[in-house]
């Protein structure tokens, strides 16, 4: 925290609600993979985490480092951009394994979800 | 004039972002970053040029930018509502399923988009698609009307990337 | 004062992402089945990688920075081959 002392206060606690938000976002998406009842409803959780959570907590580390360090940081705009393009394609090939591999035991996915949800 | 910018730059967005991911990465503007950067944003597209990408024609930039805060807003919208399932804030029966969704998009890249934009989105993940019948097969946390989601898919979304990648 | 409200909150940050980390290893532990394994471990690299950048905010440096990035690169691979394992792997014929 040696950067801190260079901050004003309003930016530190814009960047503290940043960060905090981000991770608890992120926290509720995890607890969401334990809660959630089935395979295709646990695949959503984690988005919570990779959309808001991620975007919270590189705001607020944008916001630390440029307003502390009285230059611009902005490279942590490369993981945002990144997380959004690798993160969809890797849940939906995750998904789409996880209806062949159902489709290939003779489960039906959709047949499945009916039963959970009634 | 025109075939002689496409032998030097192939892929123009491509090398405008190979340059900026560059200069982010080192975090600098100095003249030899600029060099290096141009250098690495002429060179590498070519290895591209390998791999023979179905070509991207975008048009109508207000499109792209409504497209963007469309889903900016969706984003923010459908993580309240996951946290409100997750911790379940309303004492309602969940009930997850599939839904099918039939779409006029046939263009590769749109279809990548919105897989993009559908996944990405929490509560929707996308499925898989019938390129045959132009089914697409999303599986959605809070269903509750199945028509609502189809209505959403094709006005929200699939109207604007239909005017973008013509 | 400014101080310890960073201190605190990105502590406070540090520990939700560690817990978060928790919930995405017993899951992967609990299974059922590989993809819900390997959805968990989807989520254990992103809070890592999360986790990581708030060390970065904490200590003050963006050398953090770099490692977060690297995670996220071989997180995504590591993912997209897994997947790729569970639709071809298994099929015994």
């Amino acid at each position: 925290m040696t950067l801190a002392v260079h901050l004003p206060l309003w930016a530190a606690i814009l960047v503290a609600a940043c960060v905090l938000l981000g991770a608890v976002l992120t926290l509720i998406g995890t607890v969401g993979l334990l809660r959630l009842g089935t395979f295709y409803e646990r695949v959503h959780a984690p988005t919570l985490g990779t959309t808001l959570g991620t975007g919270f907590i590189l705001i607020g580390s944008m916001l630390y480092f440029s307003l502390a360090g009285e230059r611009l940081v902005i490279h942590e705009v490369l993981i945002a951009l990144f997380v959004t393009v690798t993160t969809p394609v890797s849940l939906m090939l995750l998904v789409r394994a996880a209806d062949y591999r159902d489709r290939l035991e003779g489960h039906d996915p959709e047949a499945e979800a009916e039963r959970s949800a009634s | 004039m025109r075939t002689l910018a496409r032998a030097i730059l192939p892929y123009p967005l491509v090398s405008l972002g190979l340059f900026a991911l560059w200069l982010l990465l080192n975090q600098s503007l100095s003249p030899g970053h600029l060099v290096l950067g141009g250098l690495v944003a002429l060179i590498a597209p070519r290895g591209l040029l390998l791999l023979e990408p179905p070509p991207v024609r975008l048009s109508r930039p207000v499109a792209i930018v409504r497209l963007g805060w469309r889903v900016f807003v969706d984003i923010v919208r459908s993580n309240i509502a996951v946290t409100g399932i997750i911790l379940r804030l309303k004492r309602r029966e969940r009930n997850a399923g599939f839904v099918a969704i039939p779409l006029k998009l046939r263009n590769a890249n749109a279809l990548a988009v919105l897989g993009t934009i559908i996944t990405s989105t929490p509560g929707t993940v996308w499925v898989d698609f019938d390129s045959a019948t132009g089914l697409l097969r999303i599986h959605v946390l809070d269903l509750i009307e199945e028509a609502d989601w189809i209505e959403t898919i094709q006005q929200r979304y699939e109207t604007l990337l239909l005017e973008i990648f013509r | 004062m400014n101080v310890l409200i960073l201190t605190l909150s990105v502590l406070l940050a540090q520990l939700c992402l560690a817990l978060a980390m928790v919930c995405a290893t017993v899951r992967m532990l609990r299974g059922p089945r590989a993809q819900d394994r390997v959805a968990a471990f989807d989520a254990l690299y992103v809070s890592a990688m999360l986790l990581l950048l708030t060390f970065g905010i904490r200590s003050g440096t963006t050398l953090y920075f770099e490692a977060a990035l690297v995670i996220a690169v071989l997180g995504f691979v590591s993912t997209a081959a897994l997947a790729k394992f569970l639709m071809r792997g298994e099929v015994i014929e």
